[in-house]
C-alpha cells in the first residue's frame, strides 16, 4: 500500500471512475517525491469527498461547493512547499463557481481536481451546471436543454495558469503530475461516468463517444506564467492610536459652556460641513469639553446633502442621540431639505440659515445670515459656526479660530473671515 | 508632552471612532489576517484594517470570506472580519463549520436597522435573535457586546482569546453608532492590550484531532504539520477527525460543543446596584449609553435604580437570572432597554411570552432615548 493510504479501498461503486483519480493522485504524489504531510487534501461534499479516510495526507472536508475557498486559505496561510490539492464534483464546481474564478485570478497555489460525472451523483442523479446538453438525468429525462459551463475555459479566462480536461480513463497521473508543479492554481477536469445514474438514464453511453458528442474535448489552458499568491510577511503596520495617527489636543481654553449643546449642521456634499463639524469639535476639546460628531449623508456620497451632528458636553457624553438641537446651522438647499422636519419640529433653539434659503414654521429662534454670499459655498459651513460661536457662549470663537489656523483649511480659508469672527 | 506615573508620555484627547480601536486592538492581540467585504456600516473598520493589519485579504464575498477564514485558521493563522446583516447571513453555513471544525476567528458584527438591506446606514440591535439561533441544532457561538467606547478597546483581546481557548468563532457585537460616531477620547486610557496566548499539542502520542482536554476543548494543530496527520470536517465526526453517521464517540464530540462554550465563555457584564433599589434597567450595547443616563436622570430624582449591562450575551449567564430574580420575586420591576422592536435580548431569557414585572422599551431608526427609558421605568 502507498505511504499515501491508510486504507486501499476507495469507498466508491465498483466502476466508478473516482477510483482513478485517487489512485492516479497517488501516483502523481508519489513520482513527485511528495511526504504524505507535506500535502492536504481538501475535500468537497460528494461522493469524492467521503475519500479523505483513505489518505494519510492532512485531510479537510468541508461544505459543498467552498472546497475551493476552503483549500485557497489553506494555502495562502502555508509555505509553498505544502501540496494543498482539492478534489470537487461537477456539483460542488456549480455551486461554487466563483470560488473557483477567485482562486485563478488570484494565482492561489491550489491543485483542484473537478471529478465531472456530470450530475450530483449523491444526492440522486441531478443535473449541474457541468451537464451536456442532451444528457438525461432523473430530473431531464428527455436530455438536458441547456448547454454545459467549460470550467477549463472559465479559469483559463480567469487567469489559471494551468487548466486540462481529460478523460478519467487509464493512468492519467502524468496529467495531475503536471498540474501539482505548477507553481499557483491548476485545475484537472477529470470527465467520468457515474454508474449508479448516467449509465441507468443513458443506458448505451460510452464516456469517449459522450466527450466528443458534449463538445468536453480534451485539451490542456495554459496562461501566463506569473507568481503564486502570497500572502504578506506578517509585518504589522503603524498603530492606528499613536499621536502620529490621531489628532491630540492638550486643553489650553475654557468654555462657558456648563452643560451640554447639541448642534446640526446641513450643507451640500463637498462643501466641508464634515470638516468644519470636525474642527468645531476640537476646538471644544481644546476648551475642555467632552464631544461626539457623526455624520449622515446618501451612500452617494459626493452629492446631495451631508449634515453632520455635534454634541458638546461639560460631562461626559452617555447617549449621543440628539431629540431636539440647540442649534442647527443651514449652509445650503440639500442641508435645508435634508434636515426640514427636525427645524419644524423645533420648539425652542436656534436656525442659522443662509439668507438665499427659507426656513420653515418652527418654533426656533430663525436667524438669517449670508453664509454663501461672504465666504463662498467652499467656506459656508465653518463661517456658518464662526458665526455660531460669535453669538453663543458654547466656546470662545478664538477657541475656534485657533483650531482653523491649525488645520488644512486654513490656507483657503480667507484670513479676513477669521479677524472678523475674533472681533 | 508629559509622562504618567508609569513612565509612559501623557497624551492628550483625540477625536476617534469606535472602528479605529476595535481594529488595532485586534491586532494588538495577535490577530494577523483580516478578511474584507465591504459592507456599510462595518467597511470603515475594513479600512483601518488595510492600514494596520499584518495581512488584509480582500474577498469576492462573505462566502467566500468566512472560507478563507476557516482555511487560514485550520493553518494556524487567527482571522477577523467585520460585516453587518446581510453579510452574517452568507457567512452562517460557513460559521457552522467553522463551529464544527473548532476553528478560532473572530466576526465583529456591525449591526444596521432591517429587515433585508434595510437602512444602512441607521444603527440597530437587531442581529441577537438571528446569533442565538445561528448554528443547527442551537449551539452556541460566544457573543460579547460592545456597550461602550472603551470596549471597543478592551473587549476585542478577549473575543480573540475566546476564540484562541475555546476553538470556536467568535462574534464581537456592536451597532453603527458605536463604529462610526467620533467621540472625544482620553488616549491615556488606552491600557496594555497582550497578544493572546496560544497553546498547541506537545504531546509524544500520536495527535487526535478532536481529543479534548479537561476543559472539553482538542488542544490544536494547524494541518500541514509536519510531525503529526491533522483532520477536519464540517461532519459529525469521532475523535480522529473522520466522518461517522451516528456513533456513541462522534455524537459524544457534538454534545462537548455547545458544554465547552457554556464553561469557557468570559462572564461579562457591569452591574450597578444601590441599596433598596426600586427597578433594574437591563441593556446591552448601543442602548446602555442612554441607560445609564436614564438611570443617572432617575437617581438626580431620588429614586434608586439598579443597571445590568450585559456584555455576555451568548451563551446566556445564569447570573442573568440571578440578578433579575432578586426583582422579580420582591416584585420591583425589571425594564429591558434595546434598539431593536422585538426586545430580543427579553425574548432570550424569557421566551415570547415575558414575567409579570419585566417590561421593554424599544425603538428602531433611532437610537433609544434616555427620556424614552425613563417613561418607562416610572410608569
Amino acid at each position: 500500500m502507498s505511504e499515501f493510504l491508510v486504507k486501499p479501498d476507495f469507498p466508491y461503486c465498483k466502476g466508478c471512475g473516482h477510483h482513478q483519480v485517487a489512485r492516479n493522485t497517488v501516483r502523481a504524489l508519489e513520482a513527485l517525491e511528495r511526504r504524505p504531510l507535506d500535502v492536504v487534501l481538501v475535500t468537497d461534499i460528494g461522493c469524492q469527498g467521503i475519500v479523505d479516510r483513505n489518505f494519510a495526507t492532512h485531510t479537510v472536508h468541508g461544505l459543498h461547493g467552498r472546497s475551493v475557498a476552503l483549500g485557497s486559505g489553506i494555502a495562502m496561510a502555508l509555505p509553498s512547499d505544502k501540496e494543498v490539492v482539492v478534489f470537487i464534483g461537477d456539483g460542488g464546481a456549480t455551486i461554487g463557481l466563483q470560488h473557483l474564478l477567485e482562486a485563478a485570478r488570484l494565482n492561489v497555489n491550489v491543485t483542484v481536481v473537478v471529478h465531472n460525472n456530470m450530475l450530483y451523483g449523491m444526492t440522486g442523479g441531478q443535473p449541474s451546471g457541468l451537464t451536456p446538453h442532451g444528457f438525461r438525468t432523473v430530473i431531464t429525462r428527455e436530455g438536458s436543454p441547456y448547454p454545459h459551463h467549460d470550467i477549463c475555459q472559465l479559469v483559463h479566462q480567469a487567469g489559471a495558469p494551468y487548466a486540462r480536461r481529460i478523460l478519467g480513463l487509464g493512468d492519467f497521473s502524468g496529467a495531475l503530475e503536471e498540474a501539482l508543479a505548477v507553481e499557483g492554481f491548476a485545475l484537472v477536469e477529470v470527465l467520468e461516468l457515474c454508474t449508479s445514474h448516467a449509465l441507468k438514464m443513458n443506458p448505451d453511453l460510452r464516456l469517449r463517444q459522450l466527450a466528443e458528442e458534449a463538445g468536453y474535448e480534451p485539451g490542456v489552458w495554459t496562461g501566463e506564467e506569473r507568481p503564486a499568491f502570497e500572502l504578506s510577511d506578517g509585518a504589522s503596520h503603524e498603530s492606528l492610536v499613536e499621536p502620529e495617527r490621531v489628532r491630540e489636543t492638550e486643553v489650553h481654553d475654557d468654555s462657558p459652556l456648563q452643560d451640554r449643546f447639541s448642534l446640526i449642521l446641513g450643507g451640500s456634499a463637498g462643501e466641508g460641513a464634515q470638516r468644519a463639524a470636525e474642527l468645531l469639535v476640537e476646538a471644544a476639546m481644546a476648551s475642555g469639553l467632552h464631544a461626539t460628531k457623526k455624520g449622515s449623508y446618501p451612500v452617494t456620497v459626493g452629492v446631495g446633502f451631508s449634515t453632520a451632528e455635534v454634541i458638546l458636553s461639560r460631562d461626559p457624553i452617555l447617549y449621543h442621540g440628539i431629540a431636539e438641537p440647540d442649534a442647527v446651522m443651514i449652509t445650503s438647499d440639500d442641508g435645508l431639505a435634508h434636515n426640514w422636519e427636525r427645524i419644524e419640529a423645533m420648539k425652542s433653539g436656534s436656525v442659522w440659515i443662509d439668507e438665499s434659503l427659507e426656513a420653515p414654521e418652527t418654533g426656533a429662534d430663525v436667524r438669517v445670515r449670508d453664509f454663501r454670499g461672504r465666504a463662498g459655498a467652499r467656506n459656508a459651513a465653518i463661517y456658518s459656526l464662526l458665526t455660531m460661536v460669535g453669538e453663543t457662549e458654547v466656546i470662545t470663537p478664538e477657541a475656534l479660530i485657533g483650531v482653523i489656523r491649525q488645520s488644512s483649511i486654513a490656507e483657503y480659508v480667507p484670513e479676513q473671515l477669521l479677524k472678523e469672527a475674533g472681533s | 508632552m508629559g509622562r504618567s506615573m508609569d513612565g509612559r508620555a501623557r497624551r492628550g484627547t483625540a477625536l476617534v471612532d469606535g472602528s479605529r480601536l476595535i481594529t488595532e486592538s485586534l491586532a494588538r492581540a495577535g490577530a494577523d489576517a483580516y478578511i474584507g467585504y465591504p459592507i456599510t456600516p462595518a467597511s470603515l473598520i475594513y479600512g483601518y484594517a488595510s492600514q494596520r493589519f499584518p495581512a488584509i485579504l480582500p474577498a469576492p464575498d462573505e462566502i467566500t470570506a468566512l472560507q478563507w477564514m476557516a482555511g487560514l485558521a485550520a493553518a494556524g493563522k487567527l482571522p477577523v472580519s467585520a460585516t453587518s446583516f446581510p453579510g452574517l447571513a452568507l457567512m452562517t453555513e460557513s460559521v457552522n463549520m467553522a463551529v464544527m471544525m473548532e476553528l478560532p476567528m473572530v466576526i465583529v458584527l456591525v449591526q444596521r436597522l432591517g429587515p433585508s438591506t434595510g437602512t444602512a446606514t441607521a444603527g440597530a440591535q437587531d442581529d441577537l435573535r438571528f446569533l442565538y439561533g445561528m448554528v443547527s441544532g442551537g449551539y452556541p457561538v460566544p457573543v460579547l457586546g460592545i456597550a461602550d467606547i472603551d470596549d471597543c478597546w478592551s473587549l476585542p483581546p478577549v473575543a480573540l482569546q475566546t476564540a484562541v481557548d475555546l476553538r470556536t468563532p467568535v462574534v464581537l457585537l456592536t451597532s453603527k453608532e458605536m463604529v462610526m460616531t467620533e467621540r472625544s477620547f482620553d488616549m491615556n486610557r488606552l491600557g496594555e492590550v497582550r497578544p493572546v496566548s496560544r497553546r498547541t499539542y506537545d504531546g509524544a502520542a500520536s495527535y487526535r484531532p478532536y481529543e479534548a482536554d479537561q476543559k472539553g476543548v482538542p488542544p490544536f494543530l494547524p494541518v500541514g504539520h509536519g510531525a503529526h496527520q491533522v483532520r477536519m470536517t464540517a461532519s459529525t465526526h469521532d475523535q480522529d477527525g473522520l466522518l461517522r453517521h451516528s456513533t456513541d464517540e462522534a455524537l459524544a464530540n457534538t454534545r462537548r460543543l455547545p458544554a465547552k462554550v457554556k464553561a469557557g465563555t468570559p462572564p461579562l457584564y457591569h452591574l450597578e446596584e444601590p441599596e433598596h433599589p426600586e427597578a433594574l434597567v437591563v441593556t446591552y450595547g448601543i442602548t446602555s449609553g442612554a441607560a445609564r443616563e436614564a438611570v443617572r436622570m432617575l437617581q438626580q430624582e431620588g429614586l434608586k435604580i439598579s443597571l445590568l449591562v450585559a456584555r455576555t450575551l451568548i451563551p446566556v449567564l445564569g447570573a442573568y437570572y440571578t440578578i433579575l430574580d432578586r426583582y422579580l420575586e420582591r416584585e420591583l420591576p425589571v425594564i429591558f432597554a434595546e434598539e431593536n422592536l422585538q426586545g430580543q435580548f427579553a425574548a432570550m431569557l424569557f421566551g415570547e411570552r415575558l414575567p409579570d414585572g419585566v417590561r421593554f422599551v424599544g425603538d428602531i431608526g433611532h437610537m433609544v432615548t434616555p427620556d424614552a427609558i425613563v417613561r418607562e421605568v416610572r410608569r
